[in-house]
């Protein structure tokens, strides 16, 4: 042991050299830096990054702590608030402190936390949302007043989604209530560390710790060259299968819930030895997921397929190695997962790269070349999103009457909100107070009263409401999956639009097993065991991440460059290749587009590399165009890389159909219709408290108490179309789902070079896109066809007439 | 395009916005229309959802009684929120019901939301009968043949190749017709729920409102809502 450091009081120096430890430099430089008003420390997983944002706090309380509230800490999971309490008991026993340490999610016990209101802990760990819930109460002033520290965990995690947008609304709040508070951010390695600093906020300075060596990552070397589309990679579980036992405990990470619930019925199938091998994604059971954890925890399992269900959480100290299948869609996460091998400080992570089709193998060599080079991607968020702001607004009355200039300031000082406008912020006001219509004469019936200068809530029972509208997390509607006759926890849910598709007698996987769709019963969907039967493709996840932009660009790069080809195996570059003998290779300052005839219809091809939901997007615009121009298409198909279309005629100017000028009205006008549109909206409006979110339990008894925000969205879409909440949805569809804004940058960067290539037939680049799934007929008379044919075969079938 | 239907033995249509149109009366009869009810929300202190459904229902009444030129409307009860909702209607809502209704038969059917007669033109009733058909609120267990009622807001959706259609629906079994709430911000009751299924006879079917009206065993309506 190394004489203690001189920053350490004995009882903190004494337990460092009773575990034989020292603090790590970090820990040190994060203990000296505990007077600055803010530090975010980028460390990588492994490195103590926990122990040293509490290690200041536990110096300053020491063995004589006054009661109160001291420090916060808060984190995205609720089971690592719960983990890090028990983690943090052993130190602060073995130190002799006399802490209170208490964590407050939505899994504490009700008296527990009327309790921490009226005596809260010294240490109270919590969420997002939990802390919104904390500040919305008229005790809150009195709760934080003497609060000197809070921790922000998993910062870089938080700061990709509104959550953070709300949890950084909460901390300008509590900087208001305790005007000395000082805020600690923890993240994993991030692309842009000054912009996380700047979320963060009370101008942070940052921290790097060392990070690490370079992580040991390959591609995984299988015998077959991939499929040629496809994305579950199940040809390579026997490969998979060898790592896993040659490694003690694996990760393997693949993308989509469906796609693990495959792999990891691929991988028993390998599984000679029986080894202990788990499964774990958001559609499982907490229960089950719990298991899973628990035994991961005790070192009793050789390996866990998962999903992002697993990319944050509790470390896992024996993980030595991470798989992941399937296109990694973006560096940053990426780093983060292979970080979750071998979590000691110091020793390389080992990961192996293993795509499942042809595309996918170019993505991982693009993906492992950045890794390599620390080019880490990031799309920058733009600013605070004001759905967000509207509910803080709500919540901020809840808690105590407010001065509109005092909380545009406040709001201010919260990095994503710095850039905003005063009339930006009374249009938000305004929304909650009268919910910002063209008609006044509904000003009656205001949320908020402007009463001798505060605003207040008209009627204080909405509080109740408002409160349980806390949270920006909109999920999509699940139902519970149960095996038939029994009332124990569920297997797990599944997305409602995959259940309404199911019949009786069909099969899906669920939780690694075959089970069989019998029917519909209190709001979960039962089913029963079917071990034989081969399942019905199971797709319960909804949404689909795409490739990042800065990853979509090395692989263009790397697809236009055949010099740079000796790192892609041979399959890959005979492929190549022939796309270059017969079409044209991808550039990335260009636009190619490909048009070739096969089985009587004309395709069109565009190669955009801007990822999947652009390009879905792209795919509606122009073939409305293409409708409009009498071109006929028929259908479309996206990937994460091109656009592919066809229709029954030939297209002599792709260029035409991708003019800018005017596509931004059509995303306005007729897209506005969209499903995708409706989605974003509905998610805004919830957030906003326009809807209320339902309620487990709540939900479709008796008659539906909630609406079709479809309904709602229609109705301002015709009566008030510049209502905030539909600005705040186009603003949104510039990212996201529609992200309109990559079909702009992409338009931007090629800038009318558009190589036309007619093809004899189809390209082997584009032949992949032929075997995708997903393809989106053009709705019209078809599917009103459509209908008809069905709803004919239903009567039929029931022995009815039409 | 409208569905034709026989209840009771009398040739009735289902209209694609949900109304019911009876030739031979020319009368057309609308359920649930639930006038004001974002007002009535905000009164309470819930939600400021956007305020424009009243004129958005009164947009689509306008149209099937200009299209059909009906001599009596029935409005088959929960027409207004709740009783404020009539005296709350704002000028322009009310002038509009006004004309809506000159020269014109009104039947105001009473409903749970609006029991008490209410202060709008037209007359007061708990129920109309009129040749074979009766038209209450909510529909009777036990009641004879040829009962039109409203209350249940029932929905259907029809699964698809992978997409699901869901809108509001008319139920009939021939003996007993229920009608889609024709109110802008209504929610809907799945067409299979146990309390419309015990009111029905298992041949009965869903008419779906919209275009194409699509019409489906009730057992096929049967996905998930």
């Amino acid at each position: 042991m190394t004489s203690p450091p001189p920053d350490l009081p004995p009882f903190a120096a004494d337990w460092f050299a009773r575990r034989g430890w020292s603090p790590h430099p970090h820990q040190m430089a994060l203990l000296a830096a505990r007077g600055d008003p803010s530090t975010l420390l980028i460390a990588p997983t492994g490195g103590g990054k926990t122990l040293a944002g509490f290690l200041p706090s536990l110096i300053a309380l020491g063995t004589d702590p006054a009661p109160g509230l001291h420090t916060l800490y808060v984190s995205p999971l609720k089971a690592l608030a719960a983990d890090i309490r028990r983690n943090l008991e052993a130190p602060v026993a073995e130190m002799g402190l006399k802490l209170r340490v208490e964590d407050r999610t939505g899994d504490t016990k009700a008296s527990q936390r009327a309790r921490q209101r009226t005596d809260p802990p010294h240490i109270l760990l919590t969420t997002p949302e939990s802390l919104a819930l904390l500040l919305s109460y008229p005790e809150a002033p009195k709760i934080f007043r003497g609060l000197a520290r809070v921790i922000v965990d998993e910062i870089h995690a938080l700061a990709e989604s509104k959550r953070g947008d709300q949890l950084v609304l909460g901390l300008a709040r509590l900087q208001t209530l305790a005007p000395g508070l000082r805020r600690v951010g923890l993240s994993a390695t991030v692309e842009d560390p000054p912009a996380l600093a700047a979320f963060l906020g009370n101008d942070a300075r940052v921290l790097l710790a060392d990070s690490g060596p370079d992580p040991d990552i390959s591609m995984l070397r299988t015998e077959r060259p991939p499929p040629w589309a496809g994305a579950t990679g199940l040809h390579n579980a026997a490969e998979v299968m060898d790592l896993v036992r040659a490694a003690t405990t694996t990760l393997i990470f693949i993308n989509t819930r469906a796609q693990a619930e495959l792999f990891f019925q691929a991988l028993w199938a390998e599984n000679v030895g029986n080894l202990p091998i788990g499964l774990h994604h958001g559609s499982l059971g907490r229960d089950a997921r719990a298991r899973v954890e628990t035994a991961m925890a005790a070192g009793e399992l050789r390996a866990v397929v998962c999903t992002g269900s697993l990319d944050l959480g509790i470390d896992w100290g024996a993980v030595d190695l991470v798989i992941q299948v399937g296109a990694p869609k973006n560096v940053k996460r990426l780093v983060q997962r292979i970080g979750r091998a071998n979590h000691r400080y110091n020793a390389p992570s080992r990961a192996v790269l293993a795509a499942s089709n042809r595309f996918e193998v170019v993505e991982c060599v693009a993906a492992l070349q950045a890794v390599r080079a620390r080019d880490l991607d990031g799309e920058p968020r733009g600013p605070g999103p004001l759905d967000v702001l509207c509910q803080h607004i709500l919540l901020t009355a809840c808690a105590a009457p407010f001065d509109a200039d005092a909380l545009f300031a406040e709001v201010r000082s919260a990095g994503p909100y710095r850039e905003l406008s005063r009339d930006d912020f009374d249009a938000c006001l305004d929304f909650c107070a009268t919910g910002g219509y063209a008609l006044k004469a509904y000003d009656r019936w205001r949320r908020l009263m402007l009463r001798e200068g505060l605003w207040s809530l008209r009627d204080p029972r909405a509080t109740r409401a408002l409160r349980m509208n806390i949270g920006t997390i909109v999920d999509t509607e699940t139902l519970a999956v149960r095996i038939k006759g029994t009332h124990g926890a569920p297997l797990g849910e599944i997305e409602e639009s995959f259940a309404a598709t199911l019949s009786p007698g069909d099969t899906f996987l669920i939780g690694g097993r075959t089970v069989r769709y019998e029917g519909l019963r209190d709001m979960s969907v039962e089913v029963t065991r079917q071990p034989s039967k081969t399942p019905k493709i199971a797709t319960f996840m909804g949404t689909k991440l795409a490739t990042s932009t800065r990853l979509a660009e090395r692989m263009a790069a790397l697809l236009s460059d055949p010099t740079a080809w000796d790192a892609l195996p041979a399959h890959t570059r005979d492929w190549l290749d022939t796309q270059a003998r017969i079409s044209r290779l991808p550039r990335p300052d260009r636009l190619l587009a490909e048009t070739f005839a096969r089985d009587g219809r004309e395709h069109l091809c565009l190669w955009g590399f801007a990822g999947r939901n652009a390009h879905q997007t792209l795919g509606l615009l122009v073939t409305r165009r293409m409708e409009a121009a009498g071109l006929e298409p028929l259908g479309f198909v996206a990937n994460d890389y091109a656009l592919l279309i066809w229709g029954l005629a030939r297209v002599e100017d792709p260029a035409a159909l991708l003019n800018p000028d005017g596509l931004r009205e059509g995303l306005e006008t007729w897209l506005g219709g969209n499903a995708v549109m409706k989605r974003t909206f509905r998610t805004a409006a919830t957030i906003a408290g326009l809807i209320e979110r339902n309620m487990p339990g709540r939900r479709r008894s008796g008659r539906q108490a909630t609406f079709s925000s479809d309904i709602l969205y229609d109705t301002l879409r015709k009566y008030d179309p510049d209502h905030l909440m539909l600005r705040i949805t186009r603003d949104e569809a510039s990212r996201g789902l529609v992200d309109f804004g990559r079909i702009e940058e992409m338009l931007a960067r090629s800038a009318g070079r558009i190589d036309v290539v007619r093809a004899p037939h189809v390209t082997p680049l584009a032949a992949p896109l032929l075997l995708e799934v997903g393809k989106v007929p053009i709705k019209g008379e078809a599917e009103a066809r459509l209908m008809r044919e069905a709803a004919a075969a239903l009567l039929a079938e029931a022995g009815l007439e039409a | 395009m409208a569905t034709p239907l026989t209840l009771a033995g009398t040739a009735l249509a289902a209209l694609p916005s949900g109304a019911l149109w009876w030739p031979d009366e020319a009368m057309l009869c609308v359920a649930d229309l639930h006038l004001g009810k974002s007002e009535r929300i905000a009164r309470h202190g819930g939600a400021l959802l956007p305020p424009y459904e009243t004129a958005e229902t009164l947009d689509r009444l306008a149209a099937d009684i200009a299209r059909h030129a009906p001599r009596v409307v029935v409005c088959l009860g929960d027409s207004f929120d709740d009783g404020a909702g009539a005296d709350a209607l704002m000028p322009e809502n009310s002038g509009r019901l006004a004309t809506l209704g000159a020269g014109r038969d009104w039947i105001w059917i009473a409903g749970n939301h609006d029991p008490a007669p209410l202060s709008v033109a037209g007359r007061h009733l708990a129920e109309v009968a009129r040749g074979p058909l009766t038209f209450r609120h909510i529909a009777r267990p036990g009641a004879d043949g040829g009962e039109v009622s409203g209350h249940w807001h029932p929905k259907a959706r029809v699964a698809l190749r992978g997409r699901t259609i869901s809108r509001p629906c008319f139920l009939t079994d021939g003996a007993r017709l229920i009608l889609p709430a024709y109110g802008a911000y209504t929610g809907g009751l799945r067409a299979d729920h146990p309390d419309l299924a015990a009111l029905l006879s298992k041949s009965a079917r869903a008419i779906l409102t919209g275009t194409p009206a699509l019409t489906v065993p009730l057992a096929a309506a049967a996905a998930p809502l």
